[in-house]
């Protein structure tokens, strides 16, 4: 029977070798996603600000006119900014309270065999690639959204007809996009929920919804926060789908104006811009970047407190 | 530790977001050098045979050029100008060409006042030029199509009648005798030759009020042939049946027309010389000699134009 030692404690003479050797891969493993992090963002400080300077902060930031290749160019990316805070948010007003219920329902409340279906389906959300959804958009979103507009629009002779690419249609393509990730994350934050806590409203007399709504989803908020943080994340780091939907004209924010994202706007015109063109360009790339670890930042000194609080 | 790990998974999930915005920057002109190393590699072979003289002699040209070609004009012209210098010196190292983009007048005069050997112009040259004794070499032509959906019924266009749709005066197909439908206005990013050809054309440098800004043209055939009451325009080569192509003052779009010049969406690309191309130096020669040859054409049509003959 012991003919063979499967025992932790075999092979004394090379134990420590592959102990310290394991230590310096895990080592140098953990500095590779520094590194990364680091060099990036060195790279986009030094490749953005130039342009900031050239043409001037406030010119850049709060300027809302982009004609980079007039005469006289400006470069103002307000519109632009300014479409992927509201698309973000609006993306996130959507698709959080829809990705929350569905974790609800998988975690909570779903027989068996329902959630068997329902997760794969969100699994398989999540592995389908950004470009699908864009050319889903194109295919069955532009068009409702250009008989929609058609309709509302009917007659009038100073909004511009967008064929049905406008914020609406990037926003729900966003929305759709950041649901897998929303559902997983809150759905596992639901599930650590410690079943006494259940057990101790249900016994109070709580129906089953006011347990959830009531004990499980307060108990779960930090992991449900952490969804959203990944979520906005993804929804404002997004391009290939919402380049294919929202039309890509710089313009205000509003829901039938065809619009640009800051990712957008780096995606569409850095194969061909030049000189200070493409100097701002980066300095886009630089204000998406910004923008993406403020998010991170707030997020997650959200995420301490709400932890600290659950510790009491 | 949870949470550790969802912080360490953020940040990686924003260092690859961040690599995939800055991916798009590619190279472009790979294809082109790589086709010119080739070349430059069997001429390299066939002048190590012949003597030096007997290259003089026998006009052929070899790689042993040297000297320098320097090239003043046109912006629109900076792809094909750009790819045509990679590519010569490629083919003869000895020589270098020199671009500079500062516009087609400025060319025109810099090669009749001697300061450059050729300059770029894409439009057709004045009379006025002409009569200095400089020759309009057309080496490329520029054509660009006006689409609109399959089922739009509207088949010509004259000129003012493109400007107002462009300049945002017309919004409805019913003015322009068709359907009463929207115009949706799609066009292209900025920076791309085929929106700088098409506002250049027309007059309409950043005066056009887009609906959608596509970034590639076959986004643009895609969103047309998908949108009623849709217009776009795209370079001829893309050309096919999900598209309706509309004529322009009762002319179609072919090389053909083009060519005769009835089409008036088009623009010659001239590479203008101080006498004819066998009045100049040996480089310049060359150099027309291969915008001329099979290959010349090839890298005329990579870039997206139509090659002059």
């Amino acid at each position: 029977m012991q003919s063979k030692s499967y025992s932790i404690f075999g092979g004394h003479g090379s134990k420590s070798g592959i102990e310290h050797a394991a230590e310096v891969i895990f080592t140098i493993c953990g500095f590779f996603a520094v590194l990364a992090v680091a060099s990036i963002s060195i790279y986009m400080l030094t490749s953005g600000t130039p342009a900031l300077f050239k043409v001037g902060i406030l010119d850049i930031l709060f300027g809302s006119v982009w004609k980079p290749d007039a005469a006289v160019p400006s470069f103002g990316i307000l519109y632009v900014i300014l479409t992927s805070i509201v698309g973000t948010a609006l993306a996130i007003l959507i698709g959080v309270p829809i990705g929350v219920m569905t974790s609800v329902f998988l975690a909570e409340v779903a027989p068996q065999k329902l959630a068997d279906i329902v997760r794969p389906a969100v699994e398989l959300l999540a592995g389908i690639p950004s470009v699908i959804y864009g050319l889903l958009g194109i295919l069955i979103l532009n068009p409702i959204m250009y008989d929609l507009e058609l309709k509302i629009f009917k007659g009038s002779s100073t909004h511009q007809f967008t064929g049905g690419a406008n914020l609406i249609s990037a926003v729900l393509v966003l929305a759709l996009m950041i649901l897998p990730t929303v559902i997983n994350i809150s759905e596992t934050a639901l599930r650590s929920v410690p079943q006494h806590f259940r057990s101790a409203s249900l016994a109070l007399g709580a129906t089953k919804i006011q347990t959830i709504f009531h004990v499980v989803i307060p108990a779960a908020k930090s992991g449900i926060i952490t969804a959203i943080v990944l979520g906005t994340g993804r929804a404002i780091g997004e391009a290939m789908a919402i380049s294919l939907v929202s039309g890509s004209s710089v313009n205000i924010p509003l829901p039938f104006h065809s619009v640009r994202f800051l990712t957008t706007a780096i995606v569409s015109e850095m194969s061909y811009a030049s000189g200070l063109h493409k100097q701002v360009l980066f300095t886009i790339g630089l204000v998406l970047f910004i923008f993406i670890m403020m998010i991170n930042v707030i997020l997650n000194s959200l995420l301490k407190k709400g932890g600290n609080k659950n510790d009491k | 530790m949870k949470k550790n790990l969802i912080k360490i998974l953020a940040a990686a999930g924003m260092a690859v977001l961040t690599m995939g915005a800055l991916a798009g920057c590619g190279n472009s002109t790979t294809e082109t050098t790589t086709a010119g190393t080739k070349a430059a590699e069997t001429t390299a072979g066939t002048t190590q045979t012949t003597t030096a003289a007997a290259a003089a002699t026998t006009a052929k040209v070899t790689a042993d050029l040297k000297g320098s070609i320097s090239m003043v004009g046109s912006t629109s012209m900076e792809k094909l100008a750009t790819a045509l210098s990679e590519v010569f010196m490629e083919k003869y190292p000895g020589v270098t060409v020199q671009a500079e983009f500062v516009g087609s007048g400025a060319g025109i005069e810099a090669v009749t006042n001697g300061a450059a050997d050729i300059g770029n112009a894409s439009r057709n040259l004045k009379d006025e030029e002409k009569s200095k004794g400089i020759v309009e070499n057309i080496v490329a032509i520029d054509g660009i199509a006006v689409v609109t959906d399959p089922s739009n019924k509207v088949e010509n266009l004259t000129k003012d009648q493109l400007i107002a749709i462009y300049n945002g005066t017309t919004t409805s197909w019913k003015d322009l005798g068709g359907a009463d439908q929207p115009i949706v206005v799609i066009g292209r990013e900025s920076g791309s030759g085929t929106r700088s050809a098409f506002e250049e054309l027309l007059k309409l440098e950043d005066k056009c009020k887009y609906s959608n800004e596509l970034d590639s043209t076959g986004a643009v055939m895609a969103k047309v042939a998908s949108t009623p009451g849709s217009i776009g325009y795209v370079s001829l080569d893309v050309l096919d049946k999900t598209v309706k192509t509309l004529k322009l003052e009762n002319t179609d779009p072919t090389p053909e027309n083009i060519k005769a010049g009835s089409y008036f969406l088009s623009r010659p690309f001239v590479m203008a010389t101080k006498g004819d191309i066998s009045k100049q130096n040996d480089n310049v020669k060359a150099l027309f000699d291969y915008i001329h040859s099979d290959e010349g054409k090839e890298l005329v049509k990579s870039v997206g134009l139509i090659p002059a003959n």
